[in-house]
């Protein structure tokens, strides 16, 4: 009897610290590696604020004083903010025509049987497949037949065009899922397909639309291929292009200060951004890939 | 009606289906034309020269030393990057201040790699002013030429893309386990399995969905490997193509040496390789799947 009352508590008292022991060693593991995450980081923030002889220091160590002359020089001098803005047109455009026409042909292609409907949905997904340098050589002369070189309506086409495939796979999918019923009394009452679409179906689309929306911001603001052959004109630079110069630039007049401070601000408005969608970041990103 | 809903289809799908033809299907399928051409970029003047860029491109040293990094990458980073992200979700479960772990990792994934790159370009330093070669100085190593080195640039680059790669499969991983049953759980503790063999036994397999599709991205990944070469590594994919993709030959020999055919050459050869892989992938981890 004493026995069988005993063992149960001298068995939960060792699971207790084993599973103590066990979340010791868990956090050791992910601390590491969270440092390892962050400390390039912070390296970069506080590099913004010092000059070469403290940048040869101690590589955590504080700057002497904030140096925000690093800053300005980055802002004004390295055009930091032309490149910003220049990424924030192309992605606004880029991402904008996306998701429109790749709704409009994901929509069309989940819910009005015509035929052929299924090869031109395979002609869509077809794209999934191909690796991008593949276009890479002919689209610059693609581009520059249709005297779109240099220009950022060339490069959000081309985005669009890019993005297409996946966006409307993605989408194709989830209006499947979506109940015809509302669509149906929505006709009935004598509304167009196009109005359906915008003012029923778009609106019932929206956890999926947001997912690719970010999935394409994401992808779009970091490309860097297509940019790199398609605008050479430093005004038109994206911001990827912009820090990749920066930073070449950096090492042939050592001027590290600056490349620090450009860098730190071309990451801010994404931590920023992150800090405050990460949720909604994280399912979008991952919701692609479990389809 | 009819007419109308014919209108309505071809209305929705004219424009996207000439964007994606134009600027995505067309210059692709064009690669493979310009591949058998001795085009240098001035129009009229492209003749058909068979396989000799093919051969060209095949005889070249680049070309092996490109496949041999691919090989690395291939081998190495989708089980370091599946391995490291795995373990993490599996010890971050029910624990304390996962969120925080959850968002730190993940964060590398909304960086452009073309930022990642310059990041690391100060992490590699080869003087006291890197990080790494900071942080060595007191202990009286180094200083290491992390790209300079012929030896470690791959590894290097390799370490970069565990880096940034690592977050994003943990926390689909992490998903992936927290849609287990909890019943199959107590049931493997009451059956007296540690957690050892929770891990391997029952959570590794029950998330082979997660962990297959991990593998085609990071496959592809590493096959695609263009942007973090061509801003990290020396000389565009040096010292000496120790770290040099076929991407990166592709942009030199089209955008630096004029020499179109033999770029979209290789462009085609990395696409069939990029296409076995796919299909080898495919094949191999197609299994029953697992019922629960």
């Amino acid at each position: 009897m004493a026995v069988s009352v005993s063992m149960p508590a001298v068995r939960t008292r060792s699971v207790r610290r084993e599973t103590r022991g066990f979340a010791v060693l868990a956090h050791v593991s992910l601390g590491l590696w969270a440092l390892a995450v962050i400390i390039p980081i912070v390296y970069t923030v506080l590099g913004s604020f010092k000059d070469n002889t403290e940048l040869f220091g101690a590589p955590l160590a504080l700057p002497g004083h904030l140096r925000w002359s690093n800053w300005a020089g980055a802002w004004e001098q390295a055009h930091i903010g032309r490149y910003m803005l220049n990424s924030l047109i192309v992605v606004t455009g880029g991402v904008a025509g996306t998701m429109l026409l790749g709704a409009m042909a994901a929509y069309v292609l989940a819910r009005f049987p015509f035929p052929g409907n299924r090869l031109v949905y395979y002609y869509f997904v077809l794209g999934l497949s191909i690796p991008g340098v593949v276009a890479l050589v002919p689209l610059f002369f693609v581009v520059q037949r249709l005297g779109l070189l240099d220009t950022h309506t060339g490069l959000i086409l081309v985005y669009i065009g890019q993005s297409l495939p996946f966006t409307v796979f993605f989408l194709a999918a989830f209006f499947k899922t979506l109940p015809g019923e509302i669509a149906e009394a929505a006709a009935m009452d004598g509304a167009s397909h196009t109005r359906t679409f915008f003012q029923i179906m778009m609106p019932m689309a929206k956890p999926a639309l947001v997912s690719v929306t970010i999935f394409n911001i994401l992808g779009q603001w970091n490309q860097y291929m297509f940019p790199l052959i398609l605008i050479q004109d430093p005004d038109k630079w994206m911001l990827t292009q912009g820090i990749a110069q920066i930073s070449t630039q950096a090492g042939y007049q050592a001027e590290w200060g600056p490349m620090f401070a450009a860098l730190t601000i071309s990451i801010l408005p994404v931590l920023v951004v992150y800090a405050i969608f990460q949720r909604q970041i994280q399912t979008g990103l991952t919701a692609g890939a479990v389809k | 009606m009819r007419h109308g809903r014919l209108r309505f289809i071809g209305g929705f799908l004219i424009l996207p289906l000439v964007l994606y033809t134009v600027f995505m299907v067309l210059p692709s399928a064009q690669s493979f034309q310009i591949a058998f051409t001795d085009w240098r970029g001035v129009s009229a003047t492209a003749n058909y020269v068979g396989f000799d860029n093919f051969a060209r491109v095949l005889q070249s040293d680049e070309f092996w030393k490109a496949m041999r990094n691919h090989g690395i990458l291939l081998l190495v980073v989708p089980p370091a990057t599946i391995a490291l992200a795995m373990y993490f979700a599996f010890l971050v479960r029910g624990l304390w201040g996962a969120g925080f772990y959850r968002v730190v990792f993940f964060f590398p994934q909304v960086l452009s790699v073309a930022i990642v790159g310059v990041l690391f370009q100060s992490v590699y330093r080869p003087d006291e002013a890197g990080i790494l070669n900071g942080l060595l100085k007191p202990l009286g190593a180094g200083p290491i030429g992390f790209l300079t080195d012929p030896r470690l640039a791959l590894w290097s680059i390799v370490a970069v893309m565990v880096w940034s790669g690592v977050g994003f499969y943990f926390v689909l991983f992490s998903a992936a386990m927290a849609g287990i049953p909890a019943e199959v759980e107590e049931a493997a503790a009451l059956d007296g399995a540690g957690r050892v063999r929770l891990f391997f036994a029952i959570l590794v397999p029950m998330v082979r969905d997660a962990v297959q599709v991990a593998w085609v991205f990071l496959g592809m990944a590493a096959l695609d490997a263009f942007v973090l070469v061509k801003v990290l590594s020396v000389n565009n994919g040096g010292p000496d193509g120790a770290t040099t993709t076929v991407p990166v030959q592709v942009y030199g020999k089209a955008f630096n040496e004029y020499q179109f055919g033999q770029a979209s050459a290789a462009a085609v050869v990395l696409f069939f390789i990029v296409m076995t892989f796919a299909a080898l992938t495919m094949r191999v981890t197609r299994r029953e799947q697992l019922e629960y």
